[in-house]
């Protein structure tokens, strides 16, 4: 039987040459809640486990000078859901990673695990897409930055190199008038997956929309970006036929399957009712009159 | 009766005797279990969902350091498929092939060998070592598909009408004459309905520890009947019943899905041939996988009635899922149906048939839910026909004290009636809905049961008193049991302890199934403590020098009867206790008996829905249950029963089906994606509760438990339809399922 190694490095090059010389048998740990699951089921079984929430830059939030944000990778969710300025310019963001698993698991669950586990229906992902959020990669060439939409390869994959790892996301500043909103659709109420998932970031200016960015998940193999659905409000005041033509642009990006979570005609419909609904509650946050 | 307006525990939310334990995590579950040199048991399971057995080799596992023991089907007594083997409702031919399968495997997931060995990682290893050489054989696992001509065949020595056959059985009853009955009616509608098997979905998975020694073993496990588990585990082993005691655990939740065993026996043959103590524990993928859901089902319902309102005639057939072998709970929907009314002319009929899917268990008035979701819903429609208000037309028709039901029975004084009228007179049946919001009624019926209890009520010296019962608690039947003692025997109710006996320590009981416990346990502790009663009058009267049939026994006192029996002054409970030795030695009492007279319970709920029209979802916004309980023993427990089997009807309408895989695998094995409801997916259940004393039993129960389970499926069917003018003839109304109606009703309306 193999054993597990376990490290809790407390540098981020120490953790990478950890994992590198794991040979592709490492797993890194952050809140466990998807690693840990996975074990049990037997799905994995990682030679070397490394815990990164010892590493400072990974645990943190720090507001960036020019007025953005930076979450480290391993900060759990409930702590996001506390930092107060956080919330109030990015409250589409904060919700989308505090509805990730139940009250017990935001005590560990982090936005870069969400990201890292790469699932489609990851709900912190569709909204730090829409918000623009950029990933620092820590790796055995240094650091890159990559936006969050190209870390996700396919359902389970990503496009980190050997040996890296996502480190923080960095929020860019907020002009004013400016907020997100994120939605999933499930059939419960909490403590379920979202069959498909929403976040909508935007800035007015007099009430017309002079930004907007949308992310779609859970109807193709990775969280999408749909530019068109953000042209479509780019330039509008939200109006009815703005908002249906960015629905269509929604349920034209999508490619999802049917599964036991939902079809594919449902999971196209949904997409487009959910960016109208995220819309008007991002244009509402925003201080639309 | 207890019917005095002086009661002063009955009737009383006492404390619940677990509920700290409880809470705090002290409990003591199954899983919590251990023994010095304990093992761990883990079982192989099928992957294929029909498949012959051509070989097992465990050689390879057996030969792993650390692997105590293996066993397959070889170990277990075999029953041959012609000769029935009954205990209780079931059968142990079929039970021992479900637990583990004998050279057939029937479901993915079917057990087919198990080992123990010194860690669950070794234990788990030497399931890969097992080699087992099945020939693949077509499978099924629709109920439809299961019936036609061409389907696999699960049964060789099954047939139905002389030829091989997926149908095991058939159930019918027939009153009247419905084609007459029919040819009355200036309303007929029949439609067909469809539900998908559904699981109880106990929060603790099954999980036991045997340990044998000198040839006698203990069983600690969670189960809903210590008896039926020693049973079943001296059936599958040989091993004679005073060589095993099986302690009932604490149990987290059954719903019915624990009346059987599916490991106990697995570990006792551990055990015996590793001669170490075997725990299982199950994982909830097992649970799912492998423990009986209730049936799926396909049934048709016709009922006709006149003009005004009278309905006269009704016939219904139900074809129900047994899953892997025979079983399926068709007197549910053939006996309960049809069973809130009086209808001169009825005729149903069930058929059991098998498919490759998981043996179904007992669930909560099994089969009673798929019955009544057909059955109202056509109620619905038969009302809308008639243009008359759906509970009135039930009123119109309702079962009543010499009603003659068509699976038999004529009724005595029942409580249907009530429940229907208090639904009608209560402010939520005409309370303003908003917009999207619908509301639907619906009715139901469970047999209850009555059945085998023991019980034994000893008085302490200090005057407390200690009482046994035979069956798990998984509703309340110590607090139950407490406020009855204390309310004959006059004491404060904090003096009364309950506990629940294992297999040595008290009589036979069984299961703590059909809603049956709170009424025959009462019947037993009540005889017991009135012959405590008595022997405390005559100890009193032993002290006093007086007859006893001079003395009384009055809020906790022994009392002369009258002036003419002597001047006393009385001695309470503690009194003569403290004297008993002296006065003939230690008091107490056990009796045994088989309760009869569980008479049936009636329910009617009203449900509110509100729809979410562009992305499907149905949510229930407002939920009134009334329901004839007899007497509410201890209120807070019967609410909680209500609302706990509102809860589980609303999940089986809504969300919660058993999904399968193009490989006839179930895909939803998890509480993430079976989607039971959530707290927050539900509004306060309002349980009203109506108490027409059941006449046969001493303080009037009538069983609980189940029947709130039973109106929910079409009460939520009926609202959803009020809502949005669209029937379901099928089960679960799932968003992308409504999503799809309505769109297509749209387009519909645009051509």
């Amino acid at each position: 039987m193999t054993e597990t190694q376990y490290l809790a490095p407390h540098s981020l090059d120490e953790a990478v040459s950890a994992l590198l010389a794991a040979n592709g048998t490492g797993r890194i740990l952050a809140g466990g809640t998807d690693l840990l699951v996975q074990m049990q089921a037997g799905i994995v079984k990682p030679g070397l486990i490394v815990n990164i929430k010892k590493i400072p830059e990974m645990t943190s939030i720090e507001e960036t000078p020019d007025g953005g944000f930076r979450i480290g990778a391993a900060v759990a969710g409930a702590v996001v859901g506390e930092h107060e300025r956080l919330g109030k310019a990015w409250p589409g963001v904060v919700e989308a990673i505090n509805l990730i698993g139940s009250t017990q698991v935001q005590g560990r669950a982090s936005a870069g695990g969400n990201l890292c586990n790469a699932s489609p229906a990851a709900d912190s992902v569709p909204a730090l897409v829409a918000a623009g959020a950029v990933a620092t990669i820590h790796g055995p060439n240094g650091r890159r930055t990559v936006p969050v939409e190209e870390v996700p390869a396919g359902p389970g994959r990503t496009n980190l190199a050997p040996g890296e790892i996502l480190v923080s996301f960095t929020l860019p500043p907020r002009p004013p008038h400016s907020s997100d909103a994120y939605l999933r659709m499930i059939p419960r109420t909490e403590m379920d997956i979202a069959v498909v998932g929403c976040g909508v970031s935007l800035t007015l200016e007099n009430g017309k929309c002079t930004a907007a960015r949308v992310g779609l998940g859970a109807v193709a193999p990775t969280v999408l970006l749909v530019k068109d659905a953000a042209d479509a409000l780019i330039g509008s005041k939200l109006e009815d036929d703005a908002l249906e033509a960015a629905a269509e642009a929604c349920r034209a990006a999508c490619r999802p399957i049917d599964d036991k979570r939902g079809t594919i005609a449902y999971r196209t419909k949904v997409a487009g009712v959910l960016l109208k609904r995220a819309a008007a509650i991002a244009a509402d946050r925003a201080g639309r009159a | 009766m207890t019917s005095e307006s002086n009661v002063k525990w009955i009737g009383k939310n006492t404390i619940r005797p677990d509920g700290a334990d409880k809470v705090t995590g002290r409990a003591a579950y199954a899983a919590d279990a251990t023994m010095p040199g304990m093992i761990w048991g883990k079982i192989l399971r099928s992957p294929h969902p029909h498949a012959r057995i051509r070989s097992i080799d465990t050689s390879k596992a057996e030969a792993l350091p650390g692997v105590k023991a293996v066993m397959t089907s070889a170990d277990f007594v075999e029953f041959p498929v012609d000769t029935p083997v009954p205990i209780g409702i079931q059968d142990m031919r079929w039970m021992s092939r479900n637990i583990m399968a004998r050279d057939k495997v029937l479901f993915a997931g079917h057990p087919v060998a198990a080992v123990a060995a010194t860690t669950e990682k070794i234990a788990e290893q030497a399931l890969e070592l097992i080699e087992v050489d099945y020939e693949v054989l077509p499978w099924v696992i629709d109920v439809e598909e299961a019936m036609k001509p061409d389907a696999p065949i699960l049964h060789d020595h099954i047939r139905f009408e002389g030829k091989p056959s997926n149908i095991a059985g058939k159930l019918e009853h027939t009153l009247g004459d419905v084609e007459a009955g029919f040819a009355q009616a200036d309303v007929v509608i029949e439609r067909s309905f469809r539900t998908e098997p559904v699981h109880q979905g106990y929060i603790e998975p099954h999980a036991c520890l045997v340990s044998v020694s000198d040839g006698k073993a203990t069983v600690w496990s969670s189960s809903q009947g210590q008896f039926m588990v020693r049973g079943m585990c001296a059936h599958m082993t040989g091993l004679p019943q005073n060589d095993i005691r099986a302690i009932p655990a604490e149990i987290g939740g059954g719903f019915g899905g624990k009346t059987i065993v599916y490991l106990e026996p697995v570990a006792l043959v551990l055990a015996m041939k590793s001669g170490r103590p075997v725990k299982m524990q199950m994982t909830r993928e097992e649970v799912f996988r492998a423990t009986g859901p209730t049936s799926g089902s396909v049934s048709k319902v016709k009922i006709g009635a006149t003009k005004d309102g009278k309905i006269v005639a009704a016939e219904g057939t139900w074809w129900l899922q047994a899953g892997a072998l025979p079983g399926a709970p068709i007197r549910g929907p053939v006996g309960c149906g049809f069973a809130p009314y009086d209808i001169p002319n009825v005729h149903t009929l069930g058929f059991d048939v098998v498919c490759n899917r998981s043996k179904v268990a007992a669930y909560r008035a099994p089969g009673s839910p798929i019955g009544a979701y057909a059955v109202e819903c056509v109620m619905d429609e038969v009302a809308e026909a008639l243009g008359i208000d759906p509970l009135e037309l039930r009123l119109r028709n309702a079962a009543k004290e010499g009603t003659k039901a068509a699976y038999g029975p004529v009724f005595p004084r029942i409580g249907y009636e009530e429940t229907v009228r208090a639904a009608m007179e209560h402010p939520h049946y005409r309370a303003p809905l908003g917009p999207n919001q619908g509301r639907g009624v619906a009715s139901g019926y469970w047999f209850n049961a009555g059945g085998e209890s023991s019980a034994q009520v000893n008085i302490n010296e200090d005057g407390s008193v200690v009482v046994i019962t035979g069956h798990p608690d998984i509703g309340g039947s110590r607090a139950s049991t407490a406020n009855i003692t204390a309310e004959l025997l006059g004491i404060d109710y904090r003096k009364v302890s309950v506990l629940i006996g294992d297999t040595s320590v008290i009589g036979f009981s069984n299961l703590t199934g059909g809603s049956r416990v709170t009424y025959a346990s009462a019947m037993a502790v009540t005889e017991s403590t009135r012959e405590v009663i008595n022997t405390l009058k005559a100890r009193a009267a032993k002290i006093w020098g007086i007859d006893p049939e001079a003395v009384i026994w009055e809020n906790g006192e022994a009392r002369p009867a009258g002036e003419n029996a002597g001047n006393f002054e009385p001695l309470t409970l503690a009194e003569i206790a403290a004297k008993a030795n002296s006065t003939g030695g230690p008091i107490g009492a056990g009796k045994q008996l088989n309760a009869v007279g569980a008479e049936g319970g009636f329910g009617t709920h009203i449900c509110d829905v509100e729809v979410d029209r562009e992305l499907g979802i149905a949510r229930v916004v407002r939920y009134t249950a009334f329901q004839d309980v007899g007497r509410a023993i201890h209120p807070a427990y019967v609410e909680g029963q209500i609302q706990g089997g509102a809860a589980q009807g609303i999940g089986w309408a809504l969300n919660e089906e058993y999904i399968y895989d193009k490989n006839g695998k179930l895909d939803n094995a998890s509480f993430l994606d079976y989607r039971m409801p959530v707290c927050s997916d539900l509004p306060m259940i309002e349980a009203v509760i109506i108490e027409v004393p059941n006449p046969k039993h001493p303080q009037g129960v009538r069983g609980v438990g189940e029947v709130p389970i039973v109106p929910p499926l079409a009460a939520v069917a009926n609202a959803i339809y009020n809502a949005l003018g669209i029937r379901f003839y099928s089960l679960p109304m799932s968003p992308p399922k409504i999503l799809a109606a309505l769109e297509q009703t749209e387009r519909l309306a645009a051509e």
